[in-house]
């Protein structure tokens, strides 16, 4: 029940950025075009046109600038200090200069470049994360369509999807024998909960109404598949499918620490043993934005294949 | 008794035990083909559920409803349903809605262009021929409506039948769509089952009017035969003596003698 509720309301959240969005993309072009079309494309006479552009500058470009630099000066002047542990932002820099300007270097072995480490931890969460899909969205339905199913699986999922996903290792390299399928794994389990859960809760919330026209026009099961439950229950998919990229995501990190071989995970790892806390700050912002790109990417595909779903 | 559609003594009661509670007691109706009737009276009286059991959403208790001289049991072409909210799948077009409907019920004897000619025309007939391929949150209430209209005539019913289908429209929008159901309906020469708790709507629209008692246990209370030639005009029915007195008749019946039941309550 509890796992419902708050994966309903992270739908809802998921939900509630798609007009934000939409505002703020559409209204500055909406806002400019007349002048603009006025004036026959000429450099912009009207000065309400710079002044509205510079007030979505301040608006909108500014405030994270802002807390950027004010978080960059911060964490310089803390580290500026004589014995300071932690290296600060310029000091971050000129160390990892090398690996910064050649992401793609390979020096055989572990030794490759960061773009090499990235690519390979993102085709571990690939792999995971297409199994968990597949399977998630299966037994979703399954579990959305079937009484008997829910009762019955319900209690194992909600057992299993609070096992860290860490703690799957040891139990998955018993079993595959290589750390590869380990990982890949480590990655399918952490992912595959918020799938199957959001997936059986969208399809559960399929409205009457729609099961009603279905019925009157006497759809058969694959038609009420495609042409109902598929696109009505799609906003809960995909909202499941962005938490469940998040997560795999956050547990490759950790799982690659400990398999070792190529990956951003392995990466952080041997930086520590080698005292390089330079790395493993780099290494922490490319993890944070591929993470966010991986993010938008699912929330993207989602809005696209959602869109008008959410009409009433 | 050879009526096209005649529903007989139905009973309905949901639940079972000590928890069920009747909902329609013996429901007795005939109706003639080409008949535009209504259903009238105060909400929770089971008028929907008469309509959701013709329609073959629901089952009957006891009774039966035949249709030509078929026992209804379950949904089927030749019954199709205008949905108070309108019901279109927002996620398809306004011709794919109602390509929907086409496809599935002309499979086997129309060919893909026949079809294709048949959804123009079904939606040039509701006057929606110019926004085929807007999703329905991009169309106001009453032209959904009419979408759904579209869909319900599109599949060419014995009857068609309509769930308070303008109670969820402002007042202009539906006496528009009023207007156009009654020349869609006087062109087509459809058999329909409207249920509503518009009496005007009712009264402009119907051959007969079966006003129903209150529930639980609720049943058909008086039958009212609109005796009005067609086609009628709002503006002149207005003035018509003969319409006022019938508008009278309906109202009498749901504030004298058979008061909403929360009014009482309050």
């Amino acid at each position: 029940m509890m796992s419902a509720i708050l994966d309903r309301n992270m739908t809802f959240g998921a939900g509630r950025e798609r007009p934000a969005a939409a505002e703020t993309s559409t209204a500055p072009v909406a806002r400019s075009a007349p002048p603009s079309a006025r004036s026959g494309g000429a450099p912009p006479p009207d000065p309400g046109l710079w002044g509205r552009r510079m007030r979505h500058a301040a608006t909108v470009v500014l405030p994270p600038v802002i807390v950027t630099a004010i978080f960059l000066f911060l964490w310089e002047m803390m580290t500026s200090s004589q014995g300071a542990v932690l290296p600060g932002p310029s000091q971050v820099i000129t160390d990892t200069w090398e690996l910064i300007v050649n992401p793609f270097y390979d020096h055989g072995g572990n030794d490759v470049g960061m773009a090499w480490q990235l690519l390979a931890s993102l085709e571990r969460v690939a792999y995971g994360y297409a199994l968990a899909v597949v399977a998630g969205i299966g037994l979703g339905v399954l579990v959305g369509q079937s009484t008997w199913a829910m009762r019955g699986l319900d209690p194992l999922f909600q057992v299993l999807r609070t096992v860290p996903p860490l703690a799957w290792l040891p139990i998955s390299l018993a079993a595959f024998q290589a750390s590869n399928p380990s990982a890949i794994f480590v990655i399918f389990i952490t992912a595959i909960w918020p799938i199957i859960i959001n997936t059986s809760v969208g399809i559960r919330n399929i409205s009457q109404d729609y099961v009603n026209v279905a019925r009157v026009l006497r759809l058969n099961g694959f038609e009420y598949f495609t042409k109902i439950m598929l696109p009505a229950a799609a906003p809960y998919v995909f909202s499941g499918l962005r938490i469940g990229i998040g997560l795999a995501w956050l547990a490759i990190v950790a799982a690659e620490m400990l398999i070792g071989g190529v990956g951003i995970g392995f990466f952080i790892w041997d930086a520590w043993n080698a005292s390089m806390l330079s790395d493993i700050v780099l290494a922490l912002v490319y993890v944070g934005l591929v993470g966010f790109f991986l993010d938008r990417l699912v929330a993207i595909v989602g809005n696209w294949v959602t869109r008008g779903t959410q009409a009433g | 008794m050879t009526s096209y559609l005649s529903i007989e003594h139905v009973h309905k009661t949901f639940g079972e035990g000590p928890t069920a509670s009747e909902v329609l007691r013996d429901v007795d109706l005939h109706v003639d083909r080409g008949e535009f009737i209504s259903i009238i009276g105060h909400s929770g009286c089971g008028k929907s559920t008469v309509l959701n059991i013709v329609a073959g959403l629901l089952e009957t208790s006891t009774g039966a409803v035949i249709l030509d001289g078929k026992e209804v049991s379950k949904p089927g072409p030749d019954r199709s349903v205008v949905f108070q909210n309108h019901s279109l799948l927002p996620w398809l077009t306004v011709r794919d809605n109602v390509a929907l409907a086409v496809d599935k019920t002309f499979k086997g004897t129309k060919s893909a262009a026949e079809r294709r000619e048949w959804i123009l025309q079904t939606l040039d007939m509701v006057g929606m021929s110019h926004a085929l391929d807007k999703r329905p949150d991009e169309i106001s209430g009453g032209m959904k409506q009419r979408v759904g209209i579209a869909r319900a005539l599109a599949m060419e019913p014995k009857v068609l039948l309509m769930d308070e289908p303008f109670g969820a429209l402002d007042a202009l929008t539906r006496a528009h769509l009023q207007d156009e159901v009654m020349r869609i309906q006087s062109e087509l020469g459809n058999t329909v089952l409207m249920v509503t708790h518009d009496v005007d709507e009712a009264v402009l629209l119907s051959d007969r009017i079966v006003m129903m008692t209150n529930g639980p246990a609720a049943t058909i209370g008086e039958i009212l035969e609109i005796d009005l030639p067609k086609p009628r005009e709002r503006l002149v029915m207005a003035d018509n003596a003969q319409y006022n007195h019938y508008r009278a008749e309906v109202l009498r019946f749901l504030h004298e003698r058979h008061k909403n039941p929360e009014s009482e309550a309050a």
